[in-house]
């Protein structure tokens, strides 16, 4: 806690600001909700026994710390020192169950009984899924029709879990209206049900308290980089669409001198847009035309397919302290194929963003240690891929 | 209490406290037959009307508000267009607009505030505008003297809802139930529980709508509410039978209403 007062990354304001974005933009009804799970977060957060609760689970049962494995042979051609954080390797095959792992021990310590939950490319949904039925939750997840199409596997998971799924026909169809219909059943069920929001997004306390359930990333990958090569690194790049295993990685690294790099895809560039809009919860920047109608992203990967961004990346932005390129989906599909014929790693599409970023820049990036956040492993991606690369 | 009330709430007070009971229709702006619906609607006997600027992530509505909206942005309306049909009104009743706060806050609070009131708007429902975050709009608001109406959700603890009815200008907007608007078979109990709550803490109209669905359920919450808002069930009629089919139904509701 400490560590988080001074830093730039510090808690939000009592408004739930990171500097002019956040907030709390929700329907009356869901206001009191809002209060009582930051009032609860704040408390559990500061109690000894949930975190050692929360770390047991991310030791034994998620299978933290996650490691660090050098890419000796893409680094070589790329002429840097590329090195991943292998959040793919968590119990579930991404970042995403920290994040529920802390947010579901918190329900049941807030005495709720169910939990609903949005899903893009469904890698929050299984991580909800899966975190539901180790605590004995019931467990509802909301995924766009398109993207029930385009990961039916991860449908089948979840549903294999014991969650219910609802695909979601409205708007576009993805995550954007996957958030929508969540919200909509929260409002409809808020005394007994935690929404289980996946990203550093939405109403306070959402943004800050999943990054808290995220920082485990930055402060492992800090230490481990200090440990093996005796400074930090000079870069450290991760995917942005919510941006939530940006933030984790960013948040141990924010106070060094590491540039910080948060790859959106070309189709869903919310801060590259740079236009502060409002929408499910929060002030960030938004994909909106000229009356404030918020716009469809199109990303190859569901899990990037959204129109916003987390507020704080949004102040990371404003105040110069990260930087927010894009991808083209050809990138992409290059950098996915890259890391699975150089390093027999399949990367997540969402991840192989930031590789698309890291060999297109590595010319500028000579001998410098680049830290990347593998926050997915692509066994989702690879039937998609299959159609694609045919 | 403002030193001053808005002229949409001193003639919703007269009417409230001459004994009539407030009907509130709610009509999607920019759906096919809107502007017919609306005076339809105020030619049979209704005392305000709510009409709703389609936003593209409508979070506090249900599928028969989401599918008009959705009907109305595929046909190409805007908040622009929408003010513009506002202006050939002549209804002789006040109209309040419904909007998602991404609309006021990409046009500029001021600027916003301006366009309502040159279109001949009286006030503004912002349903995800909660208290907390309402302090810029609403002083842009007063400034013209457009009254923001605040919504008061059943989850609300005793000790907000003065907070909410000080803040509160034209009218108070009851959440009738936890969940989105849409037509329900049955009242629920906490419509009429939070109408007397806010009765008993507040003088400005109380005005329940969400899931009031009939004009049974508008009589039942108007034992307690000063009004009622009728809007998927309004919404509905419009879409399947045009203004025509909502006039007879605001009739029907205006006529069960006057029996209290």
């Amino acid at each position: 806690m400490s560590i988080a007062e001074k830093s730039m990354m510090s808690d939000p304001s009592e408004s739930g600001r990171f500097g002019e974005f956040g907030g709390r933009f929700v329907p009356e009804t869901l206001v009191p909700a809002c209060e009582e799970l930051e009032a609860s977060f704040r408390q559990a957060w500061a109690d000894p026994s949930f975190r050692a609760e929360l770390n047991q689970a991310l030791k034994e049962y998620a299978g933290r710390p996650s490691m660090l494995t050098e890419c000796y042979q893409l680094g070589s051609k790329l002429g840097i020192r590329l090195v991943l954080k292998r959040e793919d390797l968590n119990h579930t095959g991404s970042h995403k169950i920290n994040n529920v792992l802390g947010q579901v021990l918190l329900a049941k310590r807030m005495g709720k009984k169910r939990i609903v939950a949005e899903t893009g490319a469904g890698q929050h949904g299984v991580a909800a899924a899966t975190a539901a039925a180790l605590m004995g939750l019931e467990c509802k997840v909301y995924m766009g029709a398109v993207d029930v199409e385009r990961q039916s596997l991860n449908v089948f998971r979840m549903k294999l879990l014991g969650a219910e799924v609802e695909a979601v026909h409205s708007g576009s169809r993805t995550l954007k209206d996957a958030v929508n219909e969540a919200m909509r059943d929260w409002v409809a069920s808020v005394e007994s049900t935690h929404y289980c929001l996946g990203s550093v997004m939405g109403p306070h306390p959402y943004p800050w308290m999943v990054r808290e359930f995220h920082r485990v990333i930055g402060t492992e990958a800090r230490e481990q980089c200090l440990e093996r090569y005796g400074q930090d690194p000079d870069v450290v790049v991760a995917c942005v669409g919510g941006g939530s295993n940006a933030i984790g990685i960013f948040s141990g690294f924010v106070d060094t001198k590491a540039r910080l790099i948060g790859v959106e895809p070309a189709g869903g560039a919310a801060v590259g847009r740079g236009q502060p809009g409002v929408v499910h919860g929060m002030r960030s920047y938004l994909m909106q035309d000229e009356y404030g109608q918020v716009q469809e992203a199109h990303s190859i990967s569901a899990g990037l397919d959204y129109p916003g961004v987390g507020p704080e990346h949004s102040y990371l932005a404003s105040i110069g302290r990260a930087e927010y390129p894009t991808v083209t989906d050809t990138e992409v599909i290059a950098g996915f194929q890259l890391l699975a014929k150089t390093e027999g790693i399949i990367p997540a599409l969402e991840c192989a963003h930031a590789l698309a970023w890291i060999s297109r820049e590595a010319p500028n990036m000579q001998g410098q240690t680049v830290l990347m956040n593998l926050s997915g492993r692509g066994d989702k991606d690879v039937a998609q891929m299959m159609d694609v690369l045919s | 209490m403002p030193t001053t009330l808005t002229t949409l709430e001193t003639e919703l007070r007269a009417k409230r406290d001459a004994g009539r009971k407030l009907l509130v229709p709610y009509v999607t702006g920019g759906l096919v037959g809107w502007t017919d619906a609306i005076r339809a609607a105020a030619a049979h006997g209704a005392d305000c009307i709510e009409i709703g600027l389609p936003f593209s992530d409508p979070v506090m509505d249900g599928p028969i508000i989401q599918q008009a909206s959705q009907r109305a942005l595929d046909d190409g309306a805007t908040p622009v267009s929408i003010l513009e049909g506002v202006r050939t009104l002549d209804v002789g009743i006040p109209l309040v607009v419904m909007c998602y706060y991404n609309t006021v806050h990409h046009a500029g609070h001021e600027r916003f505030a301006a366009q309502l009131v040159q279109a001949g708007i009286s006030g503004a429902i912002i349903p995800d505008l909660p208290l907390e975050e309402s302090a810029l709009w609403c002083q842009a608001a007063d400034d013209v003297g457009l009254s923001t109406i605040m919504l008061a959700a059943p989850t609300a603890p005793d000790e907000r809802l003065p907070r909410v009815c000080a803040r509160a200008r034209g009218f108070v907007y009851s959440v009738g139930l936890l969940g989105v608007t849409g037509e329900r078979s049955t009242l629920a109990a906490t419509a009429t529980e939070l109408a007397r709550r806010l009765k008993q803490v507040t003088d400005v109209p109380v005005i329940v709508g969400v899931g009031v669905s009939n004009s049974a359920q508008a009589v039942e919450a108007c034992r307690v509410a000063d009004g009622v808002v009728q809007g998927a069930s309004v919404v509905r009629r419009l879409m399947e039978g045009g203004p025509d089919a909502v006039g007879e139904y605001v009739a029907e509701v205006r006529q069960a209403l006057d029996t209290l």
